[in-house]
Order: structure tokens, then sequence, then C-alpha cells
């Protein structure tokens, strides 16, 4: 195609006339791009920081809290009662085949001490495979293995925040700390999670064994008792599956008829941020949506003057047509300079996109994430609106007659 | 025969007027000939040329160019005839105004795809030809009225037209300048036997043509052989 640098030449060349009229068309377009392209950018960034809470808050989890009980008439508040005990862990991880693991927790705010710095902080007793649910790893040090959890040994794994506080650059392994004036070796440190979708620190917290738990620092009145109980489900497909086993298991433990109320509830915390995620991605689209609303009009903006231009050039039309244009040459010449102009407008567009996108990060402070495929989409998309609005002015140029278009002034 | 035409009749609605351009012309041009075309407007000479050109259909009878049918070839056929087979020169040079002499000559051979190395190289013979060497670069605004005319007469030649279509070549040019460009026509023409057909109203340019035709109300009045050149 020999004919195609020269043509994309004339192009070129018959914009670079009218800089100004050329410039405020692709303006059309350059808004269109950026905004569609900011706008994903948004919506990807938003979406992205809830995946990312996702995968702090422990894939594929599920949390059985107790529920209000009744008692002689009187409806008692969501968790007043300890209604969760070891055995309602013990027989989730042994009978519920969706289940991948479990650890009951019992947990309450209490003082850590080291030599004589101090901090209140959220101690959780909590079971073996704790690590494995909550999608935790360590710094350093080791997890907690099952004769901990059996002999309550004084033993703890603590956050990054703790660790902070409690003994600055040093590193905690191995140290003692004490804990409502119990002594515990720290025997691992976690590594940082960061905030939660609410604000709170992840890492703010320090993880015993369960029995330390129930036997030194929150005693109950009644042994064995659990805060709450959590649950990995094999996987995200085995979610549904593992929540409606550990509801029939446990409505079967607490006997509880088909029609009462049950004395626990089993939360879905990954199924509630996904709800979150899909309406985010929702959001997304309906921000791209409305941003395509633009490019719509940068197209009709690239119509009308190549519509004008097309007027103007008629003479120029009719010499090229003598000297043996073919109606396609003339279609062609004129497709490719509404093409040129979308192109360009949808390169200078993507600058646009990505620095609007950066200031939004700057000056809001929102996350935003440019994907190769909002700019591909952002550009075709572009490209598309080229062709379908330049194609009239083409077409219009290219029925001329060339005696008449030789004979205009 | 180099052109042909057959009982040729163009007729135009203009609103509810109908205008007979053509009405039943005959005539035949031989290969190398030089021949003027004369009439006052409206007579039909500037439609004559458009159609025997292959600018324009005619509303019936047949044309034949080099003894093949054109009347009723379609717009893309004509273009690729006009585009290998003739050249064009007008009053008003028709130049393209942002395009230098040489791009403004290579025009044609753009669209019959010739590589662009050659177009170049083709478009400078036809200017020397001319004798615009060293012009070549200039724009249509930076030339005279005869430059320009010449550069047109370049883009009539480059494509190696077997025939020029010169449609009132002096009327926008001085005595000295028209004299110029006919005699370059009169030279192509005995040169390499290039047929040139010449529509004027002007006797002195119409006076270095061999054979001259008359026009009027759409018809040919007279057909004259002079047999050399006057003025």
């Amino acid at each position: 195609m020999n004919g195609l640098v020269s043509t994309f030449r004339i192009a070129v060349e018959a914009l670079w006339v009218n800089k100004m009229r050329s410039f405020l068309t692709m303006l059309g377009i350059i808004i269109g791009v950026g905004a569609v392209i900011a706008m994903l950018a948004v919506g990807e960034g938003a979406s992205r920081k809830i995946s990312q809470q996702i995968s702090t808050l422990g894939s594929n989890l599920l949390i059985v809290l107790p529920g209000s009980v009744t008692s002689g008439g009187i409806r008692m508040g969501s968790g007043t009662q300890m209604t969760l005990n070891m055995a309602d862990a013990e027989a989730i991880e042994k009978e519920c085949p969706a289940v991948e693991a479990v650890s009951p927790i019992l947990n309450g705010v209490a003082q850590v001490v080291y030599g004589n710095a101090n901090w209140s902080t959220g101690v959780y007793g909590a079971g073996v495979s704790i690590l494995t649910i909550r999608d935790l790893a360590l710094t350093s040090g080791r997890p907690f293995t099952e004769q901990d959890i059996r002999s309550a040994a004084k033993v703890c794994l603590i956050g990054q925040t703790v660790a902070d506080n409690l003994f600055g650059d040093m590193d905690p392994t191995g140290q003692i700390v004490r804990i409502k004036k119990v002594p515990f070796t720290v025997i691992g440190l976690l590594e940082p999670k960061g905030q939660s979708l609410m604000g709170q620190d992840q890492d703010d917290v320090v993880y015993i064994p369960i029995t330390t738990a129930q036997k030194r620092i929150f005693g109950t009145h009644f042994a064995g008792m659990v805060r709450s109980i959590m649950v990995k489900a094999k996987s995200a497909d085995d979610l549904p599956a593992a929540e409606s086993q550990v509801n029939a298991l446990l409505r079967q433990r607490h006997r509880i008829g088909p029609k009462g109320e049950a004395d626990f509830s089993v939360r879905n915390l990954t199924q509630m941020l996904q709800v979150a995620e899909q309406s985010t991605k929702v959001m997304t689209l309906l921000l791209g949506a409305i941003a395509s609303v633009s490019l719509l009009v940068g197209g009709i903006g690239i119509m009308n003057i190549m519509l004008v231009s097309v007027t103007e050039r008629t003479r120029e039309i009719g010499i090229r047509m003598a000297v043996g244009a073919k109606i396609r040459d003339i279609r062609f010449q004129f497709l490719v300079e509404a093409l040129t102009l979308s192109f360009f407008g949808g390169m200078i567009g993507v600058m646009a996109g990505v620095t609007a996108s950066w200031v939004i990060t700057a000056l809001a402070g929102w996350a935003t994430v440019i994907t190769p495929l909002s700019i591909g989409l952002a550009v075709g998309f572009s490209g598309l609106v080229g062709i379908f609005f330049g194609y009239y002015p083409a077409y219009k140029a290219s029925l001329l007659n060339p005696i008449e278009a030789l004979r205009h002034e | 025969m180099l052109i042909e035409t057959r009982d040729l009749r163009k007729i135009y609605q203009v609103g509810d007027t109908v205008v007979v351009a053509l009405d039943g012309v005959n005539v035949a041009v031989e290969k190398g000939e030089f021949l003027g075309v004369m009439g006052p407007s409206g007579s039909g000479k500037s439609t004559f040329m458009n159609v025997v050109g292959c600018l324009d259909q005619p509303t019936s009878g047949q044309y034949l160019f080099e003894g093949r049918d054109v009347s009723r070839l379609d717009p893309d056929t004509l273009a690729e005839i006009r585009n290998r087979k003739i050249g064009f020169v007008f009053q008003g040079f028709n130049l393209l105004p942002r395009a230098t002499a040489q791009e403004n000559v290579a025009l044609p051979l753009l669209y019959s795809r010739v590589p662009a190395k050659e177009r170049a190289e083709r478009a400078m013979a036809a200017l020397k030809a001319v004798g615009l060497e060293g012009r070549e670069h200039h724009r249509p605004t930076q030339l005279s009225g005869g430059q320009q005319q010449r550069v047109a007469i370049a883009r009539a030649l480059v494509n190696d037209a077997a025939i020029i279509f010169a449609d009132e070549p002096t009327g926008n040019l001085d005595t000295r300048a028209s004299r110029e460009i006919m005699e370059l026509f009169v030279r192509l023409n005995e040169e390499k036997g290039i047929t040139v057909i010449v529509v004027t109203h002007d006797p002195d340019t119409a006076s270095f043509s061999k054979r001259i035709i008359r026009f009027l109300d759409g018809r040919i009045v007279a057909d004259d052989r002079n047999g050399g050149q006057g003025a």
C-alpha cells in the first residue's frame, strides 16, 4: 500500500493548515478518552482496594458468632451469652466436609507489658490453625504447635504495631512479655497486614493459645466457652456448602428445631466484601459509560469539521478526480483525515487521562489503577468513533461530480 | 481513430427548463491531431470537452475512445481512463495550493499506484520537459501564471497521456505567456505526437491548431482544416 504514506501526509498537512480548528476538534476526543481512562482508573482503584481487603481478611472465611437467646421470655442482645464452646469448634472441623480449618476464638482487651513499656491491645485466644485461617505469615519465629494448645503454653504471636510499641527496633522473638501479670514468651512476629476495610489496625494484635486464654487470661464461668469460631472453607466454591453445613451441625448440637431461632449466626465476610466489590465494578462501568458519552460528542465534532473541510476543499477534490482519483481514493483520504484527528486525539487523551488519574490520587487521595485494558478500550473506542463519524463526510466527498467540483469557488 | 462520437447528446434538467447542451454531435479525431474547439459561451463546447474527456457521461449516443465505447462506463472506470490516457489543462490552472510544483505534477501517479521514488523522478522529468527545472519545490503562489500553467501541462504529461484537453488554457494569461503556452502545446504535439484539443473562444489561441471545429447551440456548425499555424 504505497499510497498510504502519501495519504497520511496529505491528511496531516490538511489538518496542519487549520491548526486551531484541528486542535479544537481533537479536544473533544482528548477529553472523551481522558475521561474514560480517568474514570476507569478510579473505579479499578476502588475495586482493587476491596480485593486487597478480602485477601487481608483471610480468604474463604466464615465467622460463627453467638446469637441472641431468650431467657424467661426476655430476648437478650446478640452475643450477650456465650453459646459456643470448644466442642462446637471440634465438631465443625470433624463433621463438615467443606471445611478446611477451624479455630475457636476467645478474645478481649488486655494490657501487655515489656520492661517499662506497656501497650493495650486486642488479645486473641486461638487454635493452632489460626495462621492458615486468617492468611497470616510470620516475619520471624514459629507458629503455634498442637503441643502449645494442649498444654496451654504461655506463648504468644504478636503483630507489628504491638512489637513497635513494646520493643522498638528490637527483635521481639524469645522475649518475655506480661499479659494480665502472666508471663508469655514471644515465639513469633506476624507480617504486617495494614488497615482493615473499617480502618482497624490489623497489626495491633496478640495471639495466644485458646486454652491459655480460657485458663489464665479470660477465665469464663463455663469451661470451654468461646466468643466466636473462625471457619475456613476448602475453596470459594465451597463457601455456601460450608455455611449450610456449619448451620445444620450447630442447630443439631444446640438442639434447635427447624422452626426454632438459632442461638448463633454464621457470617460470610468474604461474601459481604464480594458484594461490595461487585457494586464497585458496576460503578466503574457506569462511570466509564458516562465518560464515553463525551467521547461520542467528540466524534460528532469530528464529523462537523470534516463536513466543513469537504465543502471547503471541493475544488481540490475536483482536481484529484480529474487526474484519476477513484471514489475509494477520495473516501479513503477523508477517512484517514478523520482517523488522524481521532488517533492523535486518542494519544493525547491517554496522556491526559493518566495525568488526571495521577492528580486525583495526589489531591483526593483515591487509589487509581490504570490498566492496559482501559487504555486499549479508550483508544479503540476513539478509533471507532473516528471511522463512524468520519465515514459520512468521506462518503459525501466521494460522491461529488468532478465537473461541478472543479467549478466550485 | 482516437476519438469518435456518434450522435452524442447531453441534456440537463435545470429546474423546469431542459437544456440541450449537446444536440447530436458526430466528430472523429485522429491520433496526433491538434484540434481547436470554438464557439460562443453556452454553445456546448465545454460540455463536449467534459464528455470527450471522460469527466461526464452523455445522455445518449455513443462515444468511442480508442475504439472502445466508454459512454456507459462507471465513474471509477472513467477515472482510470482519465488517469492513464488523458491530461487536463484548465483556465484557472487548478493546482493544489499547498503542494509544491513537483507534488502537483506527481498527483496522477499517486492514483496509478506508482512508487514514491519513481513518482518524484517522473515528475522531475515532466517539469524539465516544460522548462521548469529548478522550480520543483515552489508552490503555485510562488509561480507566475505562465509557470503555473506549465506545471499543469507537466501534470498532464506525467502519465504519458495520449491526449491533452486544454480548456481556455490562455484565459488567465497575458499575450506573451499565452504565446509561450501555445507554442509548448505545438511542440508537444509535433515532437511527442500527443493529441491536443484546445477549447477556446479566442481566435489567436485557436489559430495554433491545425483543425478547428465550431459549436453553436450544441451542434458542430463548421469543421475547418487550416493545415498549419497562423498568428
